[in-house]
């Protein structure tokens, strides 16, 4: 068998390492401490403490108290929580604002509401901007009477393009509506103090910070009304049944205290990883585009769209080096539309279909970054070569070789 | 990640006949940029009225590539009344299988040969010249039917997996339902045609019992056991066991190993059997 290439992984927005001190917290709670954190005794109880522990090791991380951090079991559910929650604190309102780009965890979530009520939840979905930004404006005027709830990502999972959360949840307080942020991407890459904010709700997923995978926080606003999704027993307060995933929130825990630490790593080393990157592939490879805006976005991630070709089989190239990363293209979702956040900003097909997204952690050496700056501009020729619309580009005569639908 | 067979791994990574024939006697160009694959396909006949030269220049994915390198090697050497039947579950087959949601990339292979063979002939593209149904990926009745037909499709999921329409804005669905529905009508009178997959659930509760009462209960009487049809709900099927069945061990595997597979083979193959708690 062929050595395999070493794993370069540059798709830390998909998923994360789990980091080794996390796996060492959490080992000793998969043998010997095995109690019941809910159980009277003292073997339990002692599971219980480290569990407290966690809590307020995540609370610390964005700044808000342990009492605020209702463990659950991903991201998507503390999303369904959230917004669920929201509506059943205001059942005479049937609004919804959040936007066209969020993760489906929301953006399917809306959609079925609206069909399970037989369009009775109305829900407004923001417009964005071709470098993905929102118009403040525009959502200001979204607000109604009839808002119950605005759902807004803090970051955005495909370019990274930060939403003004903070300045909206402002408005929304003003408005006497509860403000969610699905916040999976932000926690542990940017600055978030809860305390000084006015958001009621937000989302944390514990794999995208190197905790393990099917462990998640939702903060809840000391005061914010609440209703559990999942109704059982007496743990996290009543507001989520059923017996807690100790080693995974223990996992979740000290990897919060990890990414307070590197908070400053992330912000300065790995951004100049992520620059380095963009600017080696942008300047080689012609007809390549950055997805996003350039400034306001997370330090770790860069989507770059190469015209002409298609995204997965940019990506089975690179697999091919062992360099991992993930692409908006049709076909690596199941779906044969390019990715709705691109399609939203209005790339063009010509792009969008060719997108890369390319999402560092602390783990990324600028060895990688350097083997990857290396090897894509090979892969691009390669596959333009083979691409019909390459050469003819140059022609002028772009898309629709005999095609009956319209190429923008 | 897609499950890909190492021959369209292979096809992928090193494709044959890459580029572009400048004195082509036929050329096959289908989809577009905005529909995320496009295949224009070269061929070039020899004297004795063989291809004896195919290339192609694919914007697509691994299957989209694959299809492409697959086909230019399956019709070099033969006469176009030979290459034209080839369909494309030959391509796939070729290929070791393509993802079912993938069949897409075999069905342009094999239009992009049809259009090269009918530019060369100087006729319009056979499948062009139907009704676009889907606007999205300009896909005509045509093209629809002829998948249902060849491949057998019995939904609207696979109608799009073959041939993409229906996979954009969905507003075609109805239309493709509509398609479908008459193309399955018409395959019934056919002497190997499947029972007809649009039952009133009274039809289905009468055809359950008939099974029941015929086959399914006396096999169960014969160990102690019995069933009965609780409820009909769309294709789940409630059923309640008796006697030995309610206490049996292997009564979930009774259920649907035996239970679902007879009532899918016989009245329906999507129903889904579900025991009453």
């Amino acid at each position: 068998m062929a050595d395999q290439p070493p794993v370069i992984y540059l798709d830390n927005n998909a998923t994360t390492k789990v980091d080794p001190a996390v796996l060492e917290a959490m080992l000793p709670y998969f043998g010997e401490l095995y109690g019941n954190p809910s159980s009277m005794h003292s073997f339990g109880g002692q599971v219980g403490r480290t569990l407290a522990t966690a809590r307020q090791q995540v609370a610390s991380l964005i700044g808000a108290t342990a009492e605020e951090i209702v463990f659950t079991s991903c991201g998507t559910e503390s999303d369904s929580t959230a917004i669920l929650a929201a509506l059943q604190a205001f059942p005479e309102k049937r609004h919804i604002v959040t936007t066209r780009v969020e993760h489906p965890a929301v953006k399917h979530l809306c959609e079925h509401l609206d069909r399970l009520t037989g369009h009775k939840h109305r829900v407004t979905k923001l417009p964005v901007d071709r470098d993905g930004l929102l118009d403040l404006e525009q959502y200001e005027a979204a607000l109604n009477d009839d808002t119950a709830v605005v759902s807004v990502m803090w970051a955005n999972n495909e370019t990274g393009v930060l939403f003004p959360v903070e300045e909206m949840a402002k408005i929304a307080k003003s408005r006497g509506v509860l403000f969610h942020t699905d916040a999976v991407q932000a926690v542990g890459k940017i600055p978030i103090n809860m305390a000084e904010s006015a958001i009621d709700l937000l989302s944390i997923s514990g794999h995208k910070l190197h905790a393990p995978k099917g462990v998640g926080a939702l903060y809840v606003r000391k005061g914010a009304p609440f209703a559990p999704l999942i109704i059982g027993g007496h743990q996290e307060k009543g507001r989520r049944g059923g017996t807690e995933n100790v080693t995974s929130i223990i996992g979740l825990g000290q990897a919060c205290e990890l990414a307070a630490a590197r908070l400053e790593e992330e912000n300065s080393r790995v951004r100049q990883l992520r620059d380095k990157l963009e600017e080696g592939l942008l300047s080689q490879i012609p007809n390549a585009i950055l997805n996003g805006h350039k400034e306001q976005r997370l330090p770790n991630t860069t989507n770059i769209s190469f015209e002409y070709v298609e995204g997965e089989s940019i990506l089975l190239h690179l697999d091919q080096y062992g360099i991992c990363a993930s692409s908006g293209s049709a076909c690596t979702s199941g779906s044969l539309e390019p990715s709705h956040v691109l399609r939203a900003m209005g790339v063009p097909f010509t792009a969008a279909h060719g997108s890369v997204r390319l999402s560092l952690s602390v783990f990324n050496t600028e060895e990688e970054i350097d083997y990857v700056i290396a090897k894509m501009p090979g892969i691009i020729a390669k596959l333009r070569e083979m691409s019909p619309f390459w050469q003819s580009s140059h022609q002028g005569s772009v898309g629709g070789t005999g095609c009956r639908c319209e190429c923008s | 990640m897609w499950e890909y067979t190492d021959k369209v791994r292979e096809h992928f990574m090193n494709p044959r006949n890459v580029g572009e024939i400048p004195d082509a006697d036929g050329i096959g160009e289908v989809g577009s940029l905005a529909c995320g694959d496009a295949l224009k396909l070269f061929i070039k006949l020899g004297p004795d009225g063989k291809i004896a030269d195919a290339k192609f220049k694919t914007f697509g994915c691994a299957s989209a590539i694959a299809s492409s390198s697959a086909l230019t090697e399956m019709i070099k050497g033969l006469t176009l009344d030979q290459a034209e039947k080839i369909s494309n579950e030959d391509i796939a087959q070729e290929l070791g299988g393509l993802p079912k949601e993938k069949m897409h990339c075999s069905v342009m292979g094999r239009e992009a040969l049809e259009a090269a063979i009918a530019n060369y002939r100087g006729i319009p593209i056979p499948m062009a010249q139907g009704e676009v149904v889907c606007e999205c990926f300009g896909v005509t009745d045509l093209e629809i039917r002829r998948a249902i037909h060849e491949s057998k499709l019995k939904s609207v999921e696979e109608i799009t997996n073959f041939t993409k329409a229906g996979g954009g804005c969905g507003r075609c669905h109805e239309r493709l339902e509509e398609i479908l529905r008459e193309e399955r009508q018409e395959s019934k009178a056919e002497p190997a045609a499947e029972p007809a997959k649009k039952l009133t659930n009274i039809q289905k509760i009468k055809m359950i019992e008939e099974l029941f009462e015929r086959e399914i209960r006396p096999a169960l009487r014969k160990d102690g056991g019995d069933i009965e049809l609780v409820d009909l709900d769309g294709d789940f099927v409630t059923v309640a066991l008796r006697g030995a069945c309610v206490t049996c061990k292997k009564s979930k595997l009774t259920l649907k190993e035996y239970v679902e597979k007879k009532l899918r083979e016989q009245v329906l193959d999507s129903l889904i059997v579900e025991e009453a708690r």
